[in-house]
């Protein structure tokens, strides 16, 4: 199976003003895509060529870092795409809620949390929601990496790479990650995947 | 190389104690913090058309001043770091308490690195390396337009944040190297020194250039100050 660049689940437009059209231009028909040609011709002759996308991602990791990168970030984005929504954020379903306070204590210590895990993720890479053993984490990770390939199941990522929030935010990704928790989450994605685990 | 030096904007060792005290009253002695923004050595819109006004003011008010804070904020944690010459330092993070390694390996790494990218741009500078450094790059890539190819691919292929280098490497051979994130050619490379530098972390294109990291390349050779690179050079290779 070959990667294909899924559409946008909206319009470019549609995230305005907490992510812009610029932004998911550039970051969707650019570095998406970017990823699954890459990806595509790094497949070739491999032994994952016909894998699922998960075993792709998660057999090459340690083993062929190009096609591990651009696997693992087309894993990322397509279901980055999928978490988010137009008038995101808000009520978090009630199974997902309760696994949440199980976890966390409260829903804002899990923001808090999944904040100050991507404002601390130095450089490129990803803050996550996570379901391991049972019970919802927060982690974060470098580049293309996600919890696939440290025993985990994600079902929340945002991605920090200054691509994801330069145009709109500068310097500020302490304000695109509160934007993103507040305003774009689509939580419904998030308790699917969640319910899944 | 004494901190004041690289703070300071004096490239050569040996320049002397008097260079670097000058350099320590400007930089250092409005307060106590031990790490200071060095300022540009030239003015923010310097480096138009190649380097936009917008992305010179905001990597280094805000994305080296962030590194620079970021090191003060460790306070006395710092110890023996706030006072060690940095490249010192870098080529021995293992020697720095654990508790603050990883802190300084990313804020130190990012104050060198951008020190040091400040110092090696510059208007109008020559195109091309001349002298022993051409000699050399000859030597060691076949001529100057097969190095270039060389450096832009290892910044290409630097998969997120990171940087390209020509480095003296730790056998005292030119080479052509990448690093993550704010890692410094002395870390894990143990390089003897770094002859040019390209930043590739987003930030340093992305207003102009967006996902084309490629174009801000090509652009970037326009304002390589190769006399900078030379004496670099001699330093590393000496």
């Amino acid at each position: 199976m070959s990667f294909t660049l899924p559409d946008l689940p909206y319009a470019y437009d549609a995230l305005q003003p907490y992510m812009s059209k610029e932004t998911l231009e550039f970051h969707h028909d650019k570095h998406h895509q970017a990823y699954v040609t890459n990806g595509n011709n790094l497949l070739k002759g491999t032994e994952w060529e016909g894998k699922s996308l998960e075993e792709v991602v998660k057999g090459s990791f340690g083993k062929n870092a190009g096609l591990f990168n651009n696997a693992g970030q087309h894993y990322n984005h397509v279901h980055f795409w999928k978490w988010m929504k137009p008038n995101g954020g808000g009520k978090i379903p009630g199974k997902l809620e309760k696994a949440i306070i199980d976890s966390f204590g409260s829903v804002d210590k899990m923001k808090e949390d999944f904040i100050q895990a991507g404002v601390t993720q130095f450089g490129s890479g990803w803050a996550w929601l996570a379901v391991k053993d049972g019970k919802v984490i927060v982690s974060k990770t470098p580049n293309g990496e996600n919890p696939l390939v440290h025993g985990a199941t994600p079902i929340l990522g945002c991605d920090v790479w200054e691509h994801s929030y330069y145009i709109d935010y500068r310097n500020r990704r302490p304000d695109y990650l509160k934007a993103f928790v507040e305003n774009l989450v689509n939580w419904d994605h998030v308790e699917e995947m969640f319910s899944k685990a | 190389m004494d901190r004041r030096m690289i703070i300071g904007g004096v490239g050569a060792a040996g320049v002397g104690a008097i260079a670097g005290a000058g350099f320590a009253r400007s930089a250092r002695a409005q307060s106590d913090a031990p790490f200071k923004l060095p300022p540009l050595g030239y003015a923010y819109e310097a480096l138009e058309p190649h380097i936009d006004t917008a992305t010179m003011r905001i990597h280094h008010m805000n994305h080296h001043q962030t590194y620079v804070n970021n090191l003060n904020a460790l306070g006395a944690q710092l110890g023996d770091v706030a006072k060690a010459p940095i490249e010192q330092t870098l080529s021995h993070l293992s020697s720095v308490p654990e508790a603050i390694r990883t802190a300084v390996r990313n804020n130190l790494g990012g104050h060198w690195n951008h020190t040091y990218f400040w110092e090696l741009m510059t208007p109008g500078g020559a195109k091309a390396p001349t002298g022993e450094l051409k000699t050399a790059v000859d030597a060691a890539f076949g001529d100057f337009g097969k190095f270039k190819e060389r450096l832009a691919a290892s910044a290409l292929g630097r998969f997120g944040s990171g940087w390209a280098w020509l480095v003296v490497d730790k056998d005292k051979k030119l080479a052509v190297v990448n690093t993550p994130y704010q890692d410094t050619p002395h870390m894990e490379l143990q390089a003897k020194g770094a002859v040019i530098g390209v930043d590739v972390w987003e930030h340093a294109y992305y207003l102009k250039h967006q996902s084309r990291r490629a174009d801000y390349i090509a652009a970037w050779w326009n304002v390589v100050n190769w006399d900078k690179a030379a004496e670099n050079f001699k330093k590393a290779a000496a």
